[in-house]
């Protein structure tokens, strides 16, 4: 899911060929996520039969080019804005789309953010609604698993803070560089 | 992605606390600061909402006007359909009595005084008798759990008990608006929750609740969750049962 979310996201960028794909795909989530080239591939085919991807011609070194169709352009603005499941399985969907968001033009991450935050706060508020109309001693047992997913998404809520402040500051010390350069320019003129 | 300030659904009639495009701006000029812009929020009976945000988003302006104990720069406040701004400094002081119960992390119980004595001292000052007075901090005291502990002072009490303590003062009487920042300070997690079902049990019982908090933990509890940011609502969460979502994230 997050491989080609990721793949689709990396393609709205412009055309690429399969392993250009794999190299920027890890190195904008920090290599966590090593893919294997067939991996690629497979999912690049799925895309192309699903009609997001198309083929684009081919490198100067006869690689193939992908690129986005219109539905696929669609698909990558959908999956930016919208919250991932708190429920699905896979989180490191979360980890992978915020790596990207992050480095990826046009993309609000401090919106991301914060419908990812709701959709959090939401499932956290339904969790404790069920411990709080639990009884502390019949249930016990159950309520230490309840105690376990709340602690879970509370400690994914610290994490998005974290990741908006950092991006706060990062953007902070984008315009500050960008204003210091503009400002070499008038002086040397 | 932004929800629009002030759509607070409400269901019927107006809510115990109402914010209406508040604004409070501090100090004029090129120095001025902007801690909240155009916040509305309508908080009714039995409803308890929690208000989350960066330090600096402008939380405990919003939680000082919502008591009466700061004024809005543009803007109304209103409590139980009384517009702060339009009362007599006596009104105002006699709504906090009354019908405000704050909550603050910084606890302010008076060594010299017993538990007991702590909670009924706000009534006393406000022309109770002192048997009544005397009768409403217990069954206050007895509401958090400390019924056995009405004679020990402060300084005997753990940091929990003491917050309950202050947690009771600002129940003690008919308080329809309890008000309270931070109200977990540096309890353990345990403690720290305990203190929010307390909140939420009194907000169950018909009190309007308003919490604020950065522990996400805590701001569970609530009906709602409003997000601040840079003085501005920037989104807010309802509370839904879809006991589906539960079934599969375990
Ligand atoms: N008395 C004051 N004078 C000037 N600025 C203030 C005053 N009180 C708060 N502020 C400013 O208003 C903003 C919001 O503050 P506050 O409500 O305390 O935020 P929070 O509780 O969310 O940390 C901050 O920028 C703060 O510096
Ligand atoms: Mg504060």
């Amino acid at each position: 899911m997050a491989i080609r979310q990721g793949l689709l996201a990396l393609l709205d960028e412009g055309p690429a060929y399969g392993y250009a794909l794999k190299t920027l795909f890890e190195e904008r989530t920090g290599g966590t996520w090593p893919l294997n080239i067939g991996q690629v591939y497979t999912t690049l085919g799925r895309l192309e039969r699903d009609g997001l991807v198309e083929s684009a011609g081919q490198t100067e070194a006869g690689h193939p080019l992908y690129a986005l169709t219109a539905a696929g352009r669609e698909e990558v603005s959908a999956w930016f804005s919208a919250p991932v499941p708190r429920e699905r399985a896979e989180r490191d969907e979360l980890a992978i789309k915020l790596a990207l968001a992050i480095t990826a033009p046009g993309v609000d991450v401090r919106a991301l953010v914060q419908v990812q935050r709701s959709e959090s706060m939401r499932v956290l508020q339904e969790l404790t609604r069920l411990k709080a109309n639990a009884d502390s001693e019949g249930d016990a047992a159950w309520l230490l698993v309840v105690d376990r997913l709340i602690f879970d998404a509370e400690a994914e809520l610290r994490w998005l803070d974290h990741c908006e402040s950092r991006v706060v500051r990062l953007a902070a010390a984008r315009k500050k560089h960008r204003s210091a350069a503009a400002g070499t320019r008038v002086s040397t003129r | 992605m932004s929800t629009p300030n002030g759509v607070s659904a409400m269901g019927t009639g107006s809510g115990v606390l109402v914010l209406a495009d508040v604004t409070r701006v501090h100090g004029r000029g090129p120095t001025a600061v902007h801690a909240l812009r155009g916040v509305s929020l309508t908080v009714g009976a039995g409803e308890l909402v929690a208000v989350m945000g960066p330090s600096g988003s402008g939380k405990s302006t919003l939680l000082n006007l919502a008591g009466g104990l700061d004024h809005a720069t543009a803007g109304m406040v209103a409590v139980e359909d009384m517009d702060l701004d339009a009362l007599s400094a006596a009104q105002l002081a006699a709504v906090r009595r009354r019908h405000v119960g704050y909550v603050f992390q910084d606890l302010n119980l008076i060594p010299a005084l017993t538990a007991a004595e702590n909670v009924s001292l706000p009534l006393e000052l406000d022309g109770a008798t002192a048997c009544i007075a005397r009768r409403q901090a217990r069954e206050a005291l007895a509401e958090v759990g400390l019924l056995e502990l009405v004679d020990r002072f402060p300084d005997d009490m753990s940091g929990g008990q003491q917050q309950r303590v202050a947690i009771a003062r600002a129940l003690v009487g008919d308080r329809r608006l309890i008000l309270a920042d931070e109200p977990t300070g540096a309890l353990d997690s345990e403690t720290g929750e305990e203190v929010l079902r307390l909140l939420r049990a009194r907000c169950d019982a018909g009190a309007a609740g308003l919490l604020v908090t950065h522990e996400a933990r805590h701001a569970g509890w609530a009906d709602r969750v409003v997000f601040l940011r840079d003085g501005a609502v920037v989104d807010e969460t309802a509370y839904a049962v879809t006991p589906q979502a539960i079934a599969t994230s375990s």
